[in-house]
């Protein structure tokens, strides 16, 4: 049986001032149904632009420039605009990073909702809400009926992420793309969120595709992870074996810069240098210039290379 | 909401008293109507007389007071040079200017919201750029410029319009109206073109830029997310969120509509408040003014607390902070 997704060389382009940048750059992964793929990288790694290019919602100036992206044996690039809207909320659901931009601030939770039953299904307004109470009730939220008729800026952000994945949720999707949303939410809310989260995908067998930059949430949460750094995907694998062993210098040092992984008192650990901006790239390894392993070879582009289940895109992995 | 707006009607009566005042007081300096409504062969015995008629030989707080104690009962005098109630004379006029007003809204935000939300969405287009390079004239050009063209083209050399006057009128709810008619909107067209330019413009301008900071916005993106139509997108997701300011400078703009069409009715010789304010000032027909004034400050206050009402009705953020308060 194929995988539910199937993403192959994806190229995505923005034309800017500075020329045209490639904000992803040939990544490629898969994902079963019911998995949870944790894709982690630092802003402007690529990682959110690798969502928008996976649900069609890339806008100029950027286009998906090349590459394949495979959903349930259909290829989304290059489908058509419209079937590509009636997958988008149906099949391929997406919640996005701050929760108090996402809902529309002066349409009701009622509207909202029920416009996305009603965009896929020609169901009368009643089945309409009554599958909405549901759904808020099954994110955990409270006297659901009630709240249906409120406004966004009535709820906290930890609810309105609540109704965001209620939302998404709504028609039962196969695939879930959620681009860091406990980012923004107060750590106890994170905990919670991330926590209904596991439990709606394991209930639903959605597959889900968590992004976020939090290596502590990707581990307590993704069957396997990819790291992604100036648009590749660097290391990828199981959670347990990327978190415990990387194989990449980037993946190692993004772990050695989470502070619990410090010792009390001493100095955190960082990455040395900073994220270089995309139209500065350096040829070849874009992270040789901050990696203490770098020598002549790191002048072209690393070939992944497969050890086992794993993946690597390094000259001298670890 | 009873109380918000009893309060604001409250305020408009003490905009209104000074209002008065400084009316009163500014045109009392500025001269004596007496040497203007008197023949000047008249004698000193003549003028005595004309100004004991008008009340105008008494103090002048004393003549405020007596406008004052009217002005509560409903009377804002009577004019110098037509000799019957001001507010008479200034009602008369108004529907002349309110339809031409009104027209002249229509056009604007007919025309404008659509033409900004095509040149917001598809902004590098010839057509945007065309819009907004359009948008640069109707905001620059003087308006009695923009007025006498456009009777040179349309009236002068193509012929299609009439370009004085006011058309014939019908009876509507008991108001004299001529844009009900073809015959009547004819007339119209013109003056609430020339009247309209301006506004529409502002109006393309505000609407594209709203669309533009918008679009790029998460709910947006959220709402194409959930595999919401594109009309549906724009139409009520966007829309609903660029009324919000559109609405605040529609109103303001309607107000100065109403209060500055003087140029454009002179052009087109519309027989508007404008029009007989400009000629009352000449004349320094105080009743006149200060009544006219009174009257647009009053509307102009009107227009504001309703779009306030309509701004609660929009945002539901607006409105819970009423409740509130």
């Amino acid at each position: 049986m194929t995988a539910l997704l199937e993403v192959r060389d994806l190229v995505t382009e923005f034309d800017g001032r500075e020329g045209r940048l490639r904000a992803v750059d040939g990544v490629s992964f898969s994902l079963e149904r019911g998995e949870i793929l944790g894709l982690v990288g630092e802003s402007g790694s690529g990682k959110s632009v690798t969502g928008f290019s996976i649900m069609g919602l890339v806008d100029a100036p950027g286009r998906i420039a090349g590459g394949s992206v495979k959903f349930d044996g259909m290829e989304l690039v290059g489908m058509p605009d419209g079937d590509l809207r009636r997958l988008r909320g149906k099949r391929i659901a997406m919640i996005f990073q701050d929760p108090m931009m996402t809902l529309n601030p002066v349409l009701s939770i009622e509207t909202q909702m029920l416009e996305t039953v009603l965009a896929h299904d020609a169901v009368p307004r009643e089945e309409a809400r009554r599958r909405a109470i549901e759904a808020l009730g099954l994110v955990g939220i409270a006297s659901p009926a009630e709240r249906l008729a409120q406004y966004p800026h009535q709820f906290s952000g930890g609810m309105r992420q609540r109704v965001a994945i209620a939302i998404a949720l709504l028609h039962r999707p196969d695939l879930i793309i959620a681009d860091e949303p406990t980012t923004a939410l107060d750590v106890t809310v994170q905990g919670q969120i991330l926590y209904e989260m596991q439990r709606l995908v394991r209930e639903s067998g959605a597959a889900l595709v968590w992004i976020t930059h939090d290596l502590a949430v990707v581990a307590g949460l993704a069957d396997r992870v990819a790291v992604m750094y100036a648009g590749r995907i660097v290391e990828q694998g199981s959670t347990t074996e990327v978190l415990d062993a990387p194989l990449h210098p980037y993946a190692r040092g993004l772990l050695d810069s989470v502070p619990a992984a410090n010792a009390t008192g001493g100095r955190l650990r960082q990455i040395p240098g900073m994220t270089p901006s995309l139209a500065h790239l350096p040829a070849g390894c874009a992270f040789r210039d901050r990696c203490g392993h770098a020598d002549d070879a790191c002048g072209t582009v690393p070939p992944i290379t497969l050890k086992a289940s794993r993946q690597v895109r390094c000259h001298h992995p670890l | 909401m009873t109380v918000y707006v009893l309060r604001r009607l409250a305020q408009t009566l003490l905009v209104l008293f000074v209002t008065s005042g400084l009316v009163f007081g500014g045109l009392y300096l500025v001269g004596d109507p007496v040497e203007i409504l008197v023949n000047p062969q008249a004698d000193q015995e003549e003028r005595a007389r004309t100004a004991a008629a008008l009340g105008l030989d008494r103090p002048a707080l004393e003549q405020y007071w007596i406008f004052l104690k009217g002005a509560f009962t409903g009377d804002l005098g009577k004019s110098f040079v037509f000799g019957r109630s001001a507010l008479e004379v200034i009602i008369e006029r108004m529907p002349a200017t309110l339809e031409l007003a009104f027209l002249a809204m229509v056009m604007s935000v007919g025309l404008g919201i659509p033409l900004g939300l095509y040149a917001g969405l598809r902004p590098h287009g010839l057509a945007a750029r065309s819009i907004m390079a359009g948008s640069i004239l109707g905001f620059s050009l003087p308006t009695f410029w923009v007025g006498l063209l456009l009777i040179m083209v349309f009236a002068v050399q193509l012929g299609w319009l009439p370009s004085t006057g006011r058309g014939p009128t019908t009876e509507f709810l008991g108001v004299q109206v001529s844009i009900l008619t073809w015959e009547g909107l004819r007339y119209a067209l013109l003056p609430a073109l020339n009247l309209a330019l301006f506004k529409l413009s502002l109006i393309i301008r505000l609407t594209r830029a709203q669309v533009r900071e918008q679009s790029l916005l998460d709910y947006i993106r959220f709402a194409r997310a959930k595999g919401l139509k594109r009309a549906r997108v724009i139409g009520v997701h966007l829309l609903k969120n660029i009324l919000i300011p559109l609405i605040t400078v529609i109103g303001l703009e309607l107000g100065s509509v109403i209060a500055f069409a003087v140029v454009t009715e002179t052009i087109f010789a519309w027989p508007g408040m404008g029009k007989l304010v400009i000629d009352s000032i000449f004349q320094l027909d105080r009743p006149v003014v200060v009544a006219y004034l009174l009257v647009t400050v009053f509307m102009f206050i009107m227009i504001n607390l309703m779009v306030d009402l309509l701004y609660s009705a929009l945002d539901p953020r607006v409105r819970i902070a009423e409740v509130k308060s």
